[in-house]
C-alpha cells in the first residue's frame, strides 16, 4: 500500500492490521483524509481498541450512506479525532440491502446514541444493543427511509399527514 | 403514570404513534422502577412539556420533562421540527447552487457557513483560492462568530429576564448587518463565499465600516462586561448550574464553547488550520468549571479575539485577485463573461454543468464555526452534484450533551441552560 | 342582530365600524411563530431600529390567546404544521396571518420532502411578504397592508 500517512496515523493502521488483521478489509486515502473498511461485526472490538490504545476518545460522526449497487449497498461511517495525535480518521462498515444491522458503539462513545438514530432514520440501519432506537427527524409514523436513492424528492404525496384547513370542533 | 393512564389524560390529536413513543422513552430512560400513586398523594410528579412553540427554547426545540415538584428527574428531547432534508437536495444540485441552503444551517452566523462548505468543495475538488480571498473568508467569518455570540447573549440574558439587554445587543447587530450589506448585497445571508474565492471584492465603504466597527465595538464589549460580569443575579443564575464535566463533554460529543468552557481546548482553527489562520495569533478561551458561567465567559473572550484576528487580517490583506483563475473550478468574472467567448461559455457550463471532483473522492472537512465544529463530508461521483452530502452540525451534537445535562436540575434553570448550550435548530434539524 | 336590521348602513353603524377598525388596527399584537432564519428577521423588524412598536405592536405576546396577528416566519414542516395550525385554531377571533418569507409563503427555495410548500396549504394567510428573508421594511410593510385590511372590516354593518 503506497500511502503517505502522518506518523501517528501509520502507527494506528498497523496496530490495527496486527490487532484485527483478518477483519480489516482495505485502507485508502482520499483527499487527504484515511479511510479504513472494517468487517461490520467487528466494529465495537475495532472501535474499543481505537478509543484504548490510540486515544481516538472524541465520536465527531457517524454518517449512513447509499452506494446503490447491487450487493453492500449501505455504508456506515464512523469519524473519530485521536485528541492526544491530533489526528481524524474515518472507519466504514459496508452493510447489506436486506435489513442492514450493525452493532452500536454506544458503549465505546456515549455521543454515538443521537448519531446512530440519524442513520437509522435517514437510511433504516438499525443498530444492534442500541438503547433508544428510535426515529428522530421523522416521526415515528412515517415509514419510509428519506435518504435513500428511491425515495423521491419532493416525498410520497400522503405519506405524512397535514392538519385539516377547518378548525377542530371539539 | 403508565401509557394507557397517559393515553386517557392527554389525548394526543397528531402522529399519535410518535408522541406514544416518545413517551415510553421518556418512561424506559434510566431504568424506571414502578410508582404507584398511592406515594403521591399530591400529585408532584409531572409530564411537563415545554412544546415545540415556545418564547424561550430558540427555535423549534421540545423538551419532555418529568419532574418531581421542581427538580427534573428525566428530560428527553424531540428535535426535527425544522427538518427539511437538506442532504437530500444537494444530491440534486451543483455545489454553486447548495450555497444558499447552507446559509440557512447555522442562520446566525451565514458567513461562516459558506466559508465551511467552500472549503469542503476545495479540497475534494483541488481548487486553488488566492490569498486575498481567504483573508476576506477571514473577516467574514470572524464577523459573522460575533453576530452569533451578540444574538446568543442578547437571547440568553433576556430569558434570564434582563429584557432590554436584546435590544442593546440588536443594536449591534444592525452595525454589523450594514457591513454585510455593503459586502455582499444582504443583510446576513449573502452567500458571498464562491467555490475558489469570494463573489466580489470589498469596496472602500465596506473597508471604512469594517475599522469603524473594530475600533467601537471594544467600548461596548466592555459595557456589556461592566453590566453582567458582577452582576449578583447572573452570578447566581448561572454559577453551578449545568456543570458538565470534561470527561462527559468528549464522550457526548460536545462541540465549540460548551467543549471549551468545561476544559478541553479543541478548537479547529487550532488543531487543523483553515483559511489562513496559522498565520493570525489568537489564544482558545478556555474555561475548567463546565457550568452556564464559564460558558459565558468563553463566548466573551471569543468575541475579543475575533476582533483582534480582524485587525490582524485587514494589516495583512494582500492584493490580488479574488477568485481562482482557472475556468473549469470557479465563476470567471464579469468582466470575462461579458467581453469574451471562453468566459461565456466558461460560465454557462459552471452553472449547467459545475465543478466535477473526481469519482469516488470522498473529503471531510470542518471549520469552527461559532456554535463548534461545522464540517461537510462530500461524495462524489464525478458529476457536478454530490452522491452524499453530509453535513456534521455543532447543534446537534450540542443537543444530544443538553439531554444528559438537563437530568438533575431545576425546571426553572433549563431556558438559562439552553441559552448556555446555544442551540441553533435549522442547525441541528437538516 | 338587531342593531344592523333597525340601523342597516346608516352613520351610526359605520361610526362603529370606524371605531372598532381604528382600534383594532392600531393595536395588532404579533405572535411570533418565528421558526427559521426569518425570526431573526422578525426580532430585528422589534428591535430599536426599525421599531414595530411605533405601528401598534407593542409587544410580541408568545401566548396565542393574547395576541391578533400571527406571523409565520420561517418554512414550515410537516412535523410542525400540526402545531402551527393548533395554536392558530387558540387564537381568539378577530385574527390575521403574515406569511413572512418565500419558505411560508410557497416553500421557497426548500422543494424538497420535508416542507409544506406554503402554509396557506392549511393556514387561512392575508399577507404575503417575499423576499428570503424579507428585510424589517417588506414585513413592515406587510403590518400596514394588514392594518389596511382590518380598517375595511364590517363588523357591525350589515353587507348587502
Amino acid at each position: 500500500m503506497d500511502l503517505e500517512l502522518s506518523k501517528p496515523l501509520q502507527k494506528v493502521v498497523d496496530g490495527l492490521t496486527e490487532d484485527f488483521s483478518d477483519k480489516i478489509i482495505d485502507v485508502y486515502q482520499s483527499s487527504g483524509d484515511t479511510f479504513v473498511r472494517v468487517e461490520p461485526d467487528a466494529i465495537v472490538n475495532v472501535c474499543k481498541s481505537l478509543k484504548e490504545k490510540h486515544h481516538f476518545i472524541y465520536l465527531a460522526d457517524i454518517l449512513g450512506a447509499d452506494r446503490f449497487t447491487a450487493q453492500e449497498r449501505f455504508e456506515v461511517i464512523y469519524n473519530m479525532v485521536s485528541l492526544r495525535d491530533r489526528e481524524r480518521l474515518f472507519v466504514k462498515v459496508w452493510l447489506e440491502e436486506e435489513s442492514p444491522r450493525v452493532d452500536s458503539v454506544t458503549a465505546v462513545w456515549n455521543s454515538a446514541n443521537w448519531f446512530e438514530r440519524q442513520a437509522y432514520d435517514m437510511f433504516g440501519i438499525t443498530f444492534n444493543n442500541h438503547p433508544d432506537m428510535r426515529r428522530i427527524y421523522m416521526p415515528e409514523d412515517f415509514n419510509y427511509y428519506p435518504l435513500r436513492k428511491e425515495f423521491p424528492l419532493l416525498g410520497i404525496p400522503g405519506s405524512i399527514p397535514l392538519p385539516t384547513s377547518t378548525p377542530d370542533t371539539e | 403514570m403508565d401509557i394507557k393512564e397517559l393515553k386517557k389524560v392527554n389525548d394526543p390529536k397528531f402522529f399519535r404513534k410518535h408522541q406514544e413513543s416518545l413517551y415510553r422513552a421518556l418512561e424506559d430512560k434510566h431504568t424506571t422502577v414502578e410508582v404507584i400513586d398511592d406515594e403521591d398523594p399530591l400529585n408532584t410528579r409531572m409530564i411537563l412539556n415545554m412544546g415545540p412553540q415556545h418564547p424561550a427554547t430558540h427555535g423549534v426545540l421540545r423538551l419532555v420533562l418529568q419532574l418531581n415538584g421542581e427538580f427534573i428527574e428525566k428530560a428527553k428531547l424531540d428535535i426535527g421540527y425544522l427538518h427539511r432534508g437538506i442532504e437530500k437536495v444537494a444530491e440534486n444540485k451543483t455545489y454553486q447552487e447548495f450555497m444558499p441552503y447552507t446559509d440557512r444551517t447555522d442562520y446566525l452566523a451565514p458567513y461562516s457557513n459558506n466559508v465551511a462548505f467552500c472549503g469542503a468543495v476545495e479540497k475534494i475538488a483541488n481548487v486553488e483560492v488566492p490569498e486575498r480571498a481567504h483573508y476576506i473568508r477571514m473577516i467574514g467569518a470572524e464577523l459573522a462568530r460575533i453576530s452569533s455570540h451578540l444574538l446568543w447573549l442578547g437571547t440568553m440574558v433576556q430569558d434570564s429576564g434582563a429584557v432590554s439587554f436584546f435590544l442593546w445587543t440588536f443594536r449591534e447587530r444592525e452595525k454589523l448587518y450594514d457591513i454585510f450589506d455593503q459586502i455582499g448585497g444582504h443583510r446576513f445571508t449573502i452567500s458571498h463565499a464562491r467555490i475558489g474565492g469570494v463573489a466580489n471584492d470589498l469596496t472602500s465603504g465596506a473597508m471604512a465600516l469594517i475599522k469603524e466597527f473594530i475600533n467601537t465595538f471594544p467600548k461596548e464589549l466592555k459595557d456589556f462586561h461592566s453590566l453582567l460580569d458582577r452582576n449578583r443575579i447572573f452570578y447566581d443564575r448561572n454559577e453551578g448550574v449545568g456543570v458538565l464535566k470534561t470527561e462527559d463533554a468528549l464522550d457526548y460529543g460536545a462541540t465549540g464553547p460548551t467543549l471549551r468552557g468545561s476544559g478541553y481546548a479543541y478548537d479547529i482553527r487550532a488543531i487543523s488550520p483553515y483559511e489562513r489562520y496559522d498565520e493570525v495569533e489568537f489564544e482558545i478561551p478556555t474555561r475548567l468549571e463546565g457550568d452556564n458561567l464559564a460558558r459565558y465567559y468563553v463566548r466573551m473572550e471569543e468575541m475579543h479575539e475575533s476582533i483582534r484576528i480582524i485587525r490582524q487580517c485587514l494589516d495583512k490583506l494582500p492584493k490580488g485577485p479574488v477568485r481562482a483563475d482557472n475556468g473549469k473550478q470557479a465563476y470567471p468574472s464579469k468582466d470575462e463573461v461579458y467581453y469574451s467567448m471562453e468566459g461565456m461559455i466558461h460560465d454557462f457550463m459552471m452553472t449547467d454543468t459545475g465543478i466535477c471532483p473526481p469519482d469516488g473522492s470522498e473529503s471531510f472537512h470542518s471549520i469552527e464555526g461559532p456554535k463548534g465544529e461545522l464540517g461537510f463530508f462530500i461524495q462524489s461521483d464525478g458529476t457536478g452534484h454530490p452522491w452524499r452530502m453530509g453535513i456534521k452540525s455543532p447543534s446537534f451534537a450540542n443537543l444530544q450533551v443538553l439531554e444528559k445535562l438537563l437530568d438533575g436540575e431545576m425546571v426553572a434553570d433549563t431556558v438559562v441552560m439552553i441559552g448556555g448550550v446555544d442551540p441553533v435548530m435549522g442547525d441541528s434539524d437538516k | 342582530m338587531g342593531i344592523e336590521n333597525a340601523l342597516g348602513d346608516g352613520y351610526f353603524t359605520t361610526k362603529i365600524d370606524s371605531l372598532t377598525n381604528w382600534a383594532r388596527s392600531n393595536a395588532a399584537w404579533p405572535m411570533p411563530m418565528g421558526l427559521a432564519c426569518c425570526a431573526i428577521e422578525m426580532m430585528s423588524f422589534a428591535a430599536p431600529k426599525y421599531d414595530a412598536a411605533r405601528f401598534g405592536s407593542e409587544v410580541m405576546r408568545f401566548s396565542p390567546r393574547q395576541s391578533d396577528v400571527m406571523i409565520v416566519a420561517g418554512w414550515v414542516n410537516y412535523k410542525m404544521a400540526h402545531a402551527v395550525r393548533r395554536i392558530w385554531d387558540q387564537m381568539p377571533d378577530p385574527k390575521w396571518c403574515i406569511a413572512m418569507g418565500a419558505c411560508a409563503s410557497t416553500g421557497g427555495m426548500h422543494r424538497c420532502y420535508g416542507v409544506v410548500q406554503g402554509c396557506d396549504n392549511f393556514l387561512p394567510v392575508d399577507a404575503y411578504v417575499s423576499g428570503c428573508p424579507p428585510r424589517p421594511d417588506a414585513l413592515l410593510h406587510a403590518l400596514m397592508k394588514i392594518q389596511d385590511k382590518i380598517r375595511t372590516e364590517h363588523s357591525v354593518t350589515l353587507d348587502s
